[in-house]
């Protein structure tokens, strides 16, 4: 049971963005999406969830055409976490993650009990059912993602699919999210990430996508594909991936821009 | 304030009891007073078809007058605000009106042409509502040619073109016009009155009205996904693009049906909203229907002041302007002080 893409090409309408992609993701693990802005992760993206035709190739969900499904199946299997966004409306943290309820619900459906209690238990599950009837506007951007995935969550869906999910979120926050992470995974859930932040992939991630220009500039296990080469040939510039011996006697892989001016402090 | 989830059937019921009692009052206004008991009586014995027992001249005014009067101020307070909370969830912006598709500037339009080829009544308001339906037909095809890369901004800004295109040809039916006679029903027929609201002409209007409201109940909860980002409805399996049209299409013939009936009264369908959210919350489910009780209630005040305060009758689009203008200035204070 998988989310897959082989010989994968995606885009726009008359304007393919990149072509040749395999990849996959299955329950219980973790995949991160690398690349320098303008790579083509976003539209990947949109394209594995469906939003996007492939222009060529396939993408099959648990071993069916992604197109095969319809938009309600596919929704209750595929979730989408966006970047936490403003929404122009005063909704409530509770209200936010009730529409993930949507795709079990029908088209005319009026908000009941069960989602009410579906929306509580996937607040719960994220530990932040006491932010419930608090305004999405007035919650920090760490809690707001995590409204997002609380959403995502309450779609039932086994494929967690998210665009940079610690994008403009401070330092405590990013490490909040990605234990959030590491928990879905715990949970059996399929979870894939982009991120601008290499160390994030080190930190969480089972395997890697490296995207340049539209492709696969390398892929594999976290270990293996996270090395200074494949780093400084990814982002353009001299990148060293070196280990670092924590306090608490923990080793730790960590990226660094190399070269320029050695450090001021 | 917001009222809490569990309390918001009383409100939505206590509002419902306030629109009742105030609909009575309004019967007893005006120039002819009636006492509240003379027109429970007229109107059960108009329901039951058995004899009142009242002078005609009571039962006339209360049947003939008042009745189609506060029956059309309700329906049209109702649409207007009903339409512009589904246009703001669709278009995604709280300061979005009906009159962003150009609809009100495609009814006015279509009546001004009426009166100048000297139409009956029934036939100015057909007329208005046509062009408020070409206009919304009309913006919806450009936007589709335009496929600009922000789909409802596109949208937003063919809605302005187009209504200001119409509202140019407004300004030539106006020059055209005979000055002494046309010109004057035309001016007022644009400004808006309950005045013209007879008992054989309201089906005309209520019917489309009742028409576009239900899918806009029956959809409500699902308006909210409309207002988040495309992408986002898509992926919780939302026919996005169907249901986006569903709405608008809904939305714009209750608007043409309330314009072609009360003239282009502006303000009740960006305000109304505002207060149900205020009250309510941002959900949809909640705020649609609150929004046109208060919508009913707001309108049926607005058209028993605009015939019982002065001798002559005012225009209700001056008072909802009057009231509307400083409610929209507070909001935007409110929206863009509201810390991030």
């Amino acid at each position: 049971m998988t989310l897959a893409a082989s010989g994968l090409s995606y885009g726009f309408p008359g304007r393919i963005v990149g072509s040749e992609v395999d990849l996959s993701l299955a329950s219980g693990e973790i995949v991160c999406m690398l690349g320098p802005n303008g790579s083509g992760k976003t539209t990947l993206l949109r394209t594995l969830l469906g939003l996007l035709a492939p222009r060529g190739g396939r993408v099959t969900l648990d071993d069916r055409a992604l197109g095969e499904w319809s938009a309600r199946e596919r929704a209750q299997r595929l979730a989408y976490v966006p970047q936490a966004a403003e929404s122009d409306f005063d909704f409530s943290v509770q209200e936010i993650v009730e529409m993930g309820c949507t795709p079990q619900a029908g088209l005319f459906a009026q908000p009941a009990a069960s989602d009410r209690e579906r929306a509580r238990a996937a607040l719960e599950r994220l530990g932040i059912a006491a932010l419930a009837p608090r305004a999405i506007h007035r919650v920090s951007g760490g809690e707001r993602q995590l409204a997002l995935i609380a959403r995502a969550l309450a779609t039932g869906a086994r494929y967690l699919l998210m665009d940079e999910p610690t994008a403009s979120l401070d330092f405590g926050n990013q490490a909040l999210i990605l234990d959030e992470l590491v928990r879905l995974r715990e949970a059996g859930q399929a979870v894939l990430f982009t991120t601008h932040h290499p160390d994030h992939a080190l930190r969480i991630a089972d395997r890697v996508v490296m995207m340049r220009e539209g492709g696969i500039m390398a892929a594999g296990g976290t270990g293996s594909v996270m090395n200074s080469q494949n780093l400084s040939g990814l982002y353009g510039r001299p990148i060293e991936v070196a280990v670092l011996t924590c306090r608490d006697g923990t080793r730790r892989r960590v990226c660094v821009p190399i070269g320029g001016l050695p450090d001021r402090g | 304030m917001i009222v809490s989830r569990a309390r918001y059937p009383l409100w939505l019921a206590g509002a419902c009891v306030l629109l009742l009692l105030f609909a009575a009052w309004s019967f007893t206004l005006g120039k002819f007073p009636i006492s509240a008991g003379d027109v429970w009586r007229a109107l059960w014995a108009a329901l039951t078809g058995a004899p009142s027992g009242l002078p005609p001249s009571v039962d006339a005014v209360v049947l003939q007058v008042r009745a189609p009067r506060v029956a059309a101020a309700l329906a049209v307070g109702a649409a207007l605000a009903g339409a512009g909370a589904a246009y703001q969830g669709v278009f995604r912006n709280p300061l979005v009106s009906p009159d962003i598709l150009g609809v009100t500037a495609g009814c006015a339009l279509g009546a001004g042409v009426g009166v100048l080829l000297a139409w009956s009544h029934g036939a100015i308001q057909l007329a208005a509502f046509v062009g408020g339906l070409a206009a919304a037909a009309l913006v919806m095809l450009v936007a589709a040619w335009v496929r600009g890369r922000d789909a409802l901004l596109t949208l937003v800004l063919t809605g302005v073109v187009v209504g200001s295109l119409f509202g140019a040809g407004v300004a030539l039916v106006k020059y055209v016009a005979d000055p002494y006679n046309q010109l004057p029903a035309i001016t007022f027929w644009l400004l808006g009155s309950f005045t013209s609201a007879l008992p054989r002409d309201l089906p005309v209007t209520l019917v489309p009205i009742a028409v576009g409201l239900l899918p806009l109940l029956l959809l409500r909860a699902r308006i909210d996904l409309l207002s988040l980002s495309e992408d986002e409805a898509k992926s919780l399996g939302v026919p996005v693009v169907a249901l986006r049209l569903a709405v608008i299409a809904s939305a714009t013939l209750v608007t043409a049906s309330a314009v072609s009936l009360a003239g282009t009264v502006g303000w009740v369908g960006l305000v109304i909203p505002h207060a149900a959210r205020m009250l309510a919350g941002a959900a949809f489910a909640r705020v649609m229907p609150l929004s046109l009780v208060l919508g009913a209630t707001f309108m049926l005040a607005v058209d028993t002041a605009c015939r019982t305060l002065f001798a002559t009758e005012i225009p209700p689009g001056v008072i909802t302007a009057f009231v509307g203008t400083p409610v929209f200035i507070a909001l935007l204070a409110i929206s863009f002080r509201r810390p991030a």
